[in-house]
């Protein structure tokens, strides 16, 4: 049974890992990620990160049912926090067991990438010097629109 | 202004709404009546901001500090006695330059769609656009588009001592158009029409409104400075509702930028909205 869900307390990967444990498996991945002090040259001092709960689990067990049918993996779940997270906290774990590492690396990797593409969390990133910014929304999104927009055929002089 | 014209630019358009009436068979104010808890001059300002430059009640010399109508923009009446020509006169005697989207106080029906039409339809090379009623054919003098041309012509008509607005358009270069919405145009004198143009806006109200939730997450919730809301609302699709709020709130996120959600799963932007139903626009995700 896959296991999403989102704690405002800290994650413990030791007790998580337990819970994948498998005589049938070999094989046991886990990703975690951690706050890091900066962002694109930017001293960070702390994050905040929210959620929409409802839809947030629904997606995310939907990634760890796909992982667990595309890799054959026995295990699969992602705990994600919420509210505010100092430096060096830990952010997001997922944690695969398969027979073999093969798949167990492969779901692991799988599994983050499409949290952070599909499910609705954000993060807030507050700075040292004060400001602060919704990542992808504000600092990240007006580059990538004019980005995206320079490459628009340029009219030929 | 006839340097636009002779350019070949479309001149600005402003609005008007004509409240500066006697009301004599209504025997109350025509612009103070209300409907669904806002007068009719309200609701008839709120119809034409959202199409023109610049929005201007017109009233008779003694209405300025009407409460009513003290609070908008206002032109007053230079003649007495013309009737509606007179609203019509004062305002391109103020902004000769200007088109003049010009609007009775008294059509409680006029929806959305007869006002978007007509100025898609705006022909501004001709005098006038104006409707032809759904009823007797004529043109309908009082939600239509005035174009600076028309300003001499009008002067002209009003010297050789006429007064009627309808058959000024009739002998002008108008443009007519089919009502989109038969019923749009009809006009409240009694206190009979009064009551059912009521019921029918109640009518309308059950059938084209509906009843939505909004939860705001994350940018969105900072700026529009709530976490959710409920709200009775004309749109019909999500992204409807997204340009409606958009124009409440500082949204900077471009629809394009983010995704919906009905009642917690992902949905489309053209899907039907439903009453009850619980919306959730998603800025760009940045879990992990």
């Amino acid at each position: 049974m896959p296991v999403f869900r989102f704690t405002r307390t800290r994650i413990e990967p030791q007790a998580l890992r337990a819970q994948l444990a498998d005589p049938a498996c070999g094989g046991y991945a886990a990703f975690e990620g951690w706050v890091r002090d900066s962002h694109q040259g930017v001293r960070v001092r702390h994050l905040q990160y929210e959620a929409f709960e409802a839809l947030a689990v629904r997606e995310g067990e939907r990634i760890l049912a796909e992982a667990s049918a595309r890799f054959g993996v026995a295990h699969a779940a992602c705990v994600h926090r919420i509210g505010d997270l100092a430096i060096g906290e830990l952010a997001v774990w997922v944690g695969v067991s398969a027979p073999h590492r093969h798949e167990a690396f492969l779901a692991c990797r799988y599994i983050i990438d499409e949290v952070k593409q599909r499910v609705p969390i954000w993060k807030k990133e507050h700075y040292v010097s004060g400001d602060s910014g919704w990542v992808n929304c504000e600092r990240c999104a007006a580059p990538a629109a004019h980005a995206a927009g320079a490459h628009a055929p340029e009219p030929q002089g | 202004m006839d340097t636009a014209i002779a350019s070949g630019s479309t001149p600005p358009l402003y609005g008007l709404v004509l409240a500066g009436g006697r009301s004599t068979r209504m025997r109350r104010d025509k612009a103070a009546l209300a409907y669904q808890g806002r007068t009719q001059l309200e609701r008839a300002m709120a119809l034409l901001t959202a199409h023109v430059a610049r929005v201007f009640v017109s009233v008779r010399s003694d209405q300025g500090s009407d409460p009513v109508r003290a609070r908008f923009a206002q032109i007053a009446d230079t003649h007495e006695n013309l009737g509606p020509i007179a609203g019509l006169l004062a305002a391109q005697a103020r902004h000769p330059e200007a088109a003049w989207l010009v609007l009775a106080c008294d059509l409680p029906l006029l929806d959305e769609a007869t006002l978007a039409h007509l100025l898609r339809a705006r022909a501004p090379a001709r005098a006038a656009t104006a409707y032809r009623s759904s009823h007797d054919g004529l043109p309908e003098p009082l939600c239509a588009i005035y174009e600076p041309r028309s300003r001499e012509l009008l002067a002209a008509y009003v010297a050789a001592g006429k007064q009627c607005p309808r058959k000024f358009l009739l002998g002008a270069d108008t443009l007519l158009l089919d009502e989109p919405n038969p019923r749009a145009l009809d006009n409240v004198n009694t206190p009979e029409e009064y009551g059912s143009a009521m019921a029918a806006l109640t009518e309308q109200g059950s059938a084209d409104t509906r009843h939505i939730t909004v939860q705001y997450y994350a940018l969105l919730r900072e700026q529009a400075g709530r976490r959710e809301e409920a709200l009775v609302t004309a749109a019909r699709t999500p992204r409807e509702l997204y340009a409606e709020l958009a124009a409440r709130y500082p949204f900077s996120l471009a629809p394009e930028l983010l995704r919906v959600a009905i009642n917690a799963e992902f949905g489309e932007w053209s899907t039907p909205l439903a009453d009850g139903d619980a919306v959730v626009f998603i800025p760009p995700v940045a879990g992990g």
